[in-house]
């Protein structure tokens, strides 16, 4: 029996969330349950969503592994793929293939304080290894959220975000950007640099894993460094445009690095190796 | 390590030709269009071109074809059925008239396939396939197969390798597969018995042009050179030189829908074309044709060799033939290994 | 030539313009684009009967346009293709210079893109007798015999866009083919997909090609794809009496006049 490396699992779309303007998370479930016993990932891996007859998008996997029967992803509407998935109904069937790429060593960080540092649509990737780390909390010492957007509507998984700011073994910082404030808003007003710089978090036995559009990693990196965090300690990861998710279409490398095979959740330090073209 | 030589008759090509006919293979040989030469299905044995330095594209379609269907889907009232392609009845084929370099090439192509996740539509394709390579008795400017670590009669990739035995000489025929044996075995009496034939002395002389792996050395050190700006200036951003490359295997993933029904192919695509890495957003990270040359280059003499260990380049020349902007490999190459770091 | 490569050391030693694009002689026996930027550079200009290929591909090429004011080496197909470019708002006095090689092989430099143009205007764009054979040969086939001819050179084709790379007047920065939403053109190659690109180039041409086998010469395969812009320009002169890049713009095309003939109306 042939084993078609491009072939997707059949999911049903459970459950549409709408999170933001433009955003949507979809719940989905494996049509056959003989795949669903096959599957297993990890957090920080990513999968190919496809709209039979419009294409396939790269999204990573947004719900942690530790949750099982189903899996998640949120998304925007940017695309044709994505407006194609935008226009899909509840009991939809799309396709997914997957889990590609390397995954956050959430074993190595037993012990460990975590930040998690992530701006606007950037919270998916992390809410995977956030949960996860959540659902095993006893691994952990203490658990930072830094979370803005550029206004409140922005802001993704809403009620999440209440369910963390009510825990009481999360600290959860949520911010906007300067003039994205609503009358009500009691958060923090200020770019995520900005905020992470006046929590001004430990880097002692600290891991950071930080997402976020260009210009939000490009200011958060050198607070961190001035906080004392090393190049080691600090994670993130990458996009780049993808198409077979397994290293062979030859599109997404970034120097000898192939993000959907070496990445997509790099070190800082592994970053910094790499060349400018990402 | 022993080779099974023999000797093969200038008559008996056609011979084994139709044997091989007759036995219900495909063979997919040289022939000639608008005065360009690319591998296509033989009627007959005549339609073969012979003369030759080096075809105009590749054989790679053989195994990874320009378009491929990577599967069908269907909506119906119950839900999706989706059907992966359907590999069981592909016919056996005969690959007649590759030359070394592009038998060796099979090896940089299957290196891609199978690096880590196997391929296996490619796998399948490529495993019905018998590779009957052609020594070179004559090479061109173009040709660079020794500076890349092959030879004009590297056995490399082939299940038989044909050495032609001077001008309108008999054939010295190396069975160097299991493949190979077999079609043989189909017809022994075409394969007599070979004395000690050297073959070397009718081989073409490929002058060796550069130190492959100094350049991967410096490559290391490359990325930021302005050489990349100087030598893409006239680069057009077309897909000519991957498409007739027999170890380029970058690709696109379509869907093409019609109506309820439709199907997912995979087709060729080229990292110099403007478009390849561009998001969705916008950004492009490969915005302008030197950082996609230096792409192309990187990839095939830097980061193949030290990811899949194997060279992306058999010397074919072919990308520096077909470049309508005489964009010379061989030029570039030499010029990289020139310039002080 | 000395006088070419002699005005072009001037130039770039003036400062008058920032590169010089030209020919010079490549691999093989081919000859290939040169863009010279400083003085002694230009030693290695030259010209002769190998040189087809259309440089005026170049002056829209970010790359190139960014270094400053161009001056460009033309034939009268090059020539043709700039003014075609200028009536399109691509190039003007200000950003090139026009060193024009007569069909007698002669230097001659142009002070601004109007002389060009009335130079250009006395040679009329005429299709080559072997190219007008076969296109009469087409004429007389019948449409199911066409339709073969058409299937049989152009789905070989890889889509490979060299054809649309080598083209001046391919200079869109997002062609076609680009748009996925939605996908006018299909991207894989395979026979009807080749069909529709090939066909819908030629349309955007329309008007516009002035004929100089750029596309073709390109072509890694050869295929006659040129047959079909010729065609067009064939039926440009039957409809519309020919017609000549014009500063003054006006295209065939994009231009409707009340005596336009309209017997494609019945």
């Amino acid at each position: 029996m042939m084993d078609n490396l491009y072939m997707p699992y059949l999911m049903r779309i459970e459950r549409i969330t709408y999170e933001a303007p433009g955003v949507k998370t979809f719940m989905l479930k494996f049509v056959n349950e003989a795949d669903q016993d096959k599957f297993s990932y990890k957090a920080g891996q990513f999968g190919e969503y496809s709209v039979y007859g419009v294409g396939e998008s790269t999204f990573c996997i947004a719900s942690p592994p530790t949750r099982k029967g189903y899996i998640e992803c949120t998304f925007r509407q940017t695309g044709k793929v994505t407006n194609a998935l935008s226009g899909c109904e509840e009991g939809n069937i799309i396709g997914f293939r997957g889990p590609y790429g390397n995954v956050f060593p959430i074993d190595e960080w037993k012990g460990k304080n975590l930040l998690f540092i992530a701006g606007g649509i950037a919270l998916p990737p992390m809410r995977c290894v956030i949960w996860n780390a959540l659902d095993l909390r006893d691994n952990f010492k203490d658990v930072t959220i830094i979370y803005g957007a550029r206004t409140v509507k922005d802001l993704v998984y809403k009620d999440e975000l209440k369910d963390w700011e009510l825990r009481k073994d999360v600290k959860l910082v949520t911010t906007v950007d300067p003039g994205g404030e609503s009358p009500d808003w009691r958060g923090e007003i200020g770019f995520v640099p900005t905020i992470v710089e006046k929590i001004a978090p430990s880097s002692k036995d600290t891991i950071a894993i930080v997402c976020g559009p260009p210009v939000m990693i490009k200011f958060t990196f050198p607070v961190l460094a001035k906080l004392g965090f090393t190049d080691e300690s600090i994670y993130t990861t990458l996009e780049n445009r993808m198409k077979c998710g397994f290293g062979k279409c030859g599109r997404c490398n970034v120097g000898k690095v192939f993000v959907c095979k070496d990445g997509p959740v790099f070190t800082l330090a592994q970053l910094k190796e790499l060349p400018d073209e990402y | 390590m022993n080779i099974d030589k023999r000797l093969v008759r200038k008559d008996s090509l056609e011979k084994l030709f139709d044997i091989l006919k007759q036995n219900s293979k495909t063979i997919y040989a040289p022939s000639s269009k608008n005065g360009k030469i690319s591998f296509n299905v033989a009627e007959s044995f005549s339609g073969i071109v012979t003369e030759y330095v080096q075809t105009s594209q590749s054989s790679k379609d053989i195994a990874f074809p320009r378009t491929e269907k990577i599967l069908d889907y269907s909506k119906n009232k119950e839900g999706m059925s989706v059907k992966g392609t359907d590999l069981k009845n592909l016919p056996e084929v005969i690959l007649w008239g590759v030359r070394p370099c592009d038998a060796s090439g099979i090896g940089e192509l299957s290196a891609i396939f199978n690096w880590d996740y196997k391929d296996e539509i490619y796998n399948d394709r490529l495993s019905r396939v018998t590779v009957f390579g052609f020594s070179c008795n004559k090479s061109d400017e173009y040709c660079f197969c020794t500076s890349v670590g092959g030879n004009p009669g590297n056995t490399a990739g082939s299940d038989i390798l044909f050495t032609r035995l001077g001008e309108n000489g008999d054939y010295l025929a190396e069975i160097l597969t299991e493949k190979g044996s077999l079609v043989v075995s189909m017809s022994p009496d075409l394969f007599g018995k070979a004395e000690n034939i050297d073959k070397e002395k009718f081989l073409a002389e490929v002058p060796v042009r550069f130190n492959h792996e100094e350049i991967r050395v410096k490559l290391d050190k490359f990325f930021e050179s302005k050489e990349w700006i100087e030598q893409s200036l006239r680069c057009l951003g077309c897909g000519a030189c991957a498409y007739v490359c027999p170890t380029c295997a970058c690709f696109d993933v379509q869907d093409e829908a019609h109506g309820k029904s439709g199907s997912r192919v995979r087709c060729w695509d080229s990292c110099g074309l403007s478009h390849f890495t561009l998001h969705t957003s916008g950004h492009n990270p490969r915005e302008v044709q030197s950082q996609r040359w230096r792409q192309r280059i990187m990839h095939k003499f830097s980061y193949m060799p030290e990811r899949l260990s194997v060279y992306g380049c058999t010397g074919c020349g072919r990308c520096s033939r077909a470049c309508p902007v005489d964009m010379n490999i061989l030029e570039h190459l030499i010029s990289i290994q020139e310039v002080t770091l | 030539m000395v006088d070419l490569i002699k005005r072009a050391k001037e130039l770039i030693e003036t400062s008058t313009v920032k590169v010089v694009i030209g020919y010079e002689q490549g691999t093989a026996n081919k000859t290939r684009a040169l863009f010279v930027e400083k003085a002694e550079d230009a030693d290695k200009l030259m010209f002769d009967s190998r040189c087809v290929q259309n440089l005026a591909a170049y002056v829209t090429k970010r790359e190139v346009k960014e270094k400053g004011k161009m001056a460009i080496t033309a034939t009268l197909p090059v020539m043709r293709s700039i003014i075609q470019l200028a009536s399109e708002f691509q190039v003007n006095d200000n950003n090139l210079l026009v060193l024009g090689i007569t069909p007698e092989s002669k230097f001659i430099e142009f002070g601004n893109l109007v002389e060009v143009e009335t130079f250009v205007h006395q040679y009329t764009i005429e299709i080559d007798a072997r190219n007008k054979e076969m296109l009469d040969k087409l004429e007389k086939m019948s449409p199911a015999e066409r339709w073969k001819f058409w299937i049989d050179e152009l789905t070989p084709c890889f889509k490979c866009y060299a054809c649309r790379a080598a083209c001046p007047m391919c200079y869109c920065h997002r062609c076609t083919v680009d748009f996925n939403q939605p996908q006018w053109i299909p991207v894989p190659s395979h026979e009807l997909g080749n069909l529709e690109w090939h066909i819908m180039r030629a349309i955007h041409l329309t008007g516009r090609c002035i004929d100089c086998d750029a596309c073709y010469n390109a072509c890694p395969l050869s295929i006659p794809l040129n047959l079909l812009t010729k065609k067009m320009l064939e039926d440009a002169k039957e409809h519309f009496g020919g017609y000549q890049p014009s500063l003054k713009g006006g295209h065939l095309m994009s231009t409707y006049k009340p005596d336009d003939k309209e017997n494609f109306i019945q």
